[in-house]
């Protein structure tokens, strides 16, 4: 069985966790067109070679960011979410639609 | 009889005939190229030469004709999809295959011994119902049958100590399985009959933009323009397209497969079941191969993982218990280009000169012929024929998806 560093729990089993895809940022839904929306939503860089990935443990919850090589499959380097986002990221409330 | 064998051998009546040329050097440049050597490209190249008369074309494959996933699927054949748009498409791949021998003068061992595939719960009766009624509105061979025509059918499956109860099956005798290596190398035998040359070992490094077109491509071997540039390259599709300048909606994952040690003949039809995630077939020679689903993460890795085989043997077991004394043979992987709603890419690109064959997933060799088709016509005319209009690039971007990820082999 392949073993992932977990930063919380340590090595694991890899069935353990799953990958929620590389790690992007988010842009502002409100100053988008529908097509940069749609590119967002859609495009992947799909990189061959070294990617940060989001990764959540299954059994505990816990979510990090994993370094990983997608031609070796090699996991280079896995951390706490907090080492990259400080700060906490506020959306606007929406304005409701009506009705 | 070694005598009678040599005198075939040596007898001039009989003279041994290569497929295909020892590659060429490259020409400065050619009308149509086309990046990839799989049995899309070849099938492609074929196409614009027979039916379109452009046959100064060249393939550029970085390995060998037909040794990637087109040496590496399973084999199936089938057309019993979702959307109309797909059992169209599929339904003519399915039609090209049984007249692919003769056409080409090349036997592809198509085998059109139908495919069953299980129902285990009530979402998945419904399901496949609609695919029956799509199917059946647009004349292909599938059909619903019950747990007494499956046992008819299958005689050896373990219908009724199942862990899973089988609800129903879809049935459709239009599947089938083709020779996947002999596909490629029929339709690159002929196309270089027709003046096509294959460039093997022949690696694309760079896309060279002039104008909103692509100019050059810089290779392994030299520097060549072509006219046309097709990409038709499964599994790599994002890292060639992004040497156009081009990111696509696709995420390379693994996809494993494996076959037994050969034993009498026992299994006529493909059986896969839709919950357990595996699919069986047995080969003319005996063997039987057995695939599943996707790896759970992106790789570029052709290699096999423990937790996947360790997966797929079990369910097999569950359908055929009989089979845990049969040693495995081999197993391996291909790198497969999903697509968000597991349907392919193909026709336009934001590049004017530059057509995608891409995000054939795991559904790519059953398209093979009707691939080569379309993709031919739509370079010919410089227009994107009707039938593959549904799966352009700019899909996307209207929401306007085509999903067949209920009627593809992670799920089917």
């Amino acid at each position: 069985m392949k073993i992932m560093p977990c930063p919380l729990n340590g090595p694991r089993n890899i069935s353990e966790f799953t990958c929620f895809g590389e790690v992007v940022e988010m842009p502002d839904p409100d100053s988008l067109s529908d097509e940069e929306w749609a590119d967002f939503v859609w495009l992947s860089n799909n990189t061959a070679g070294a990617v940060r990935e989001w990764w959540c443990h299954g059994p505990t919850n816990y979510w990090f960011i994993a370094e990983r090589d997608t031609v070796t499959d090699e996991i280079l380097k896995t951390y706490p979410a907090g080492e990259v986002f400080t700060t906490r990221r506020e959306f606007k409330p929406r304005e409701d639609p009506g009705g | 009889m070694p005598f009678g064998l040599l005198k075939y051998a040596f007898s001039p009546r009989y003279p041994a005939r290569p497929d295909l040329r020892a590659t060429p050097d490259l020409k400065p440049s050619y009308d149509v190229i086309i990046i990839g050597g799989g049995g899309h490209a070849c099938a492609t190249a074929y196409h614009l030469a027979k039916v379109w008369g452009i046959t100064n074309v060249c393939v550029l494959e970085k390995g060998y004709i037909g040794g990637g996933n087109t040496g590496r699927n399973t084999a199936v054949i089938r057309s019993n999809y979702i959307t109309p748009e797909s059992v169209r498409f599929y339904k003519e791949a399915v039609e090209l295959y049984a007249t692919m021998s003769r056409d080409l003068g090349y036997n592809t061992l198509f085998s059109q011994r139908g495919q069953l595939t299980l129902a285990h719960t009530d979402a998945t009766v419904r399901t496949f119902t609609l695919r029956a009624e799509v199917g059946k509105l647009l004349g292909t061979g599938i059909e619903m049958i019950d747990p007494q025509q499956i046992r008819e059918l299958v005689p050896c499956l373990n219908i009724d100590n199942l862990r899973l109860p089988v609800l129903a099956g879809l049935w459709h005798p239009d599947g089938g399985t083709g020779r996947h290596d002999a596909v490629a190398w029929g339709y690159a035998a002929r196309a270089t009959e027709l003046g096509v040359e294959f460039h093997q070992r022949t690696e694309v490094t760079g896309l060279k933009a002039e104008g909103g077109r692509i100019a050059a491509i810089e290779t392994t071997r030299g520097t060549v323009r072509g006219g046309h540039v097709i990409q038709a390259v499964a599994g790599m599709s994002s890292v060639v397209a992004k040497m156009a300048g081009i990111t696509l909606p696709i995420r390379t994952y693994p996809l494993q497969a494996m076959v037994t040690q050969p034993v009498k003949p026992f299994l006529d039809p493909l059986v896969s079941s839709s919950a357990l995630h595996c699919y069986v077939s047995q080969t003319a020679r005996g063997e039987l191969v057995i695939g599943g689903g996707s790896d759970p993460y992106e790789r570029y890795s052709t290699r096999s993982t423990l937790e996947l085989k360790e997966s797929l043997i079990a369910h097999t077991l569950e359908l055929f218990p009989f089979l845990a004394e049969v040693r495995l043979l081999r197993q391996w992987a291909g790198i497969t280009d999903m697509t968000p709603d597991y349907s392919p890419i193909m026709g336009e690109s934001p590049v004017r000169n530059y057509w995608l064959d891409a995000g054939w997933g795991t559904w790519g060799f059953k398209a093979t012929p009707v691939a080569g088709k379309y993709m031919a016509e739509t370079v010919a005319r410089e227009k994107v024929p009707a039938m593959i209009a549904p799966f352009r690039l700019d899909r996307f971007r209207s929401f306007a998806l085509v999903n067949e990820m209920g009627a593809t082999a992670a799920s089917h």
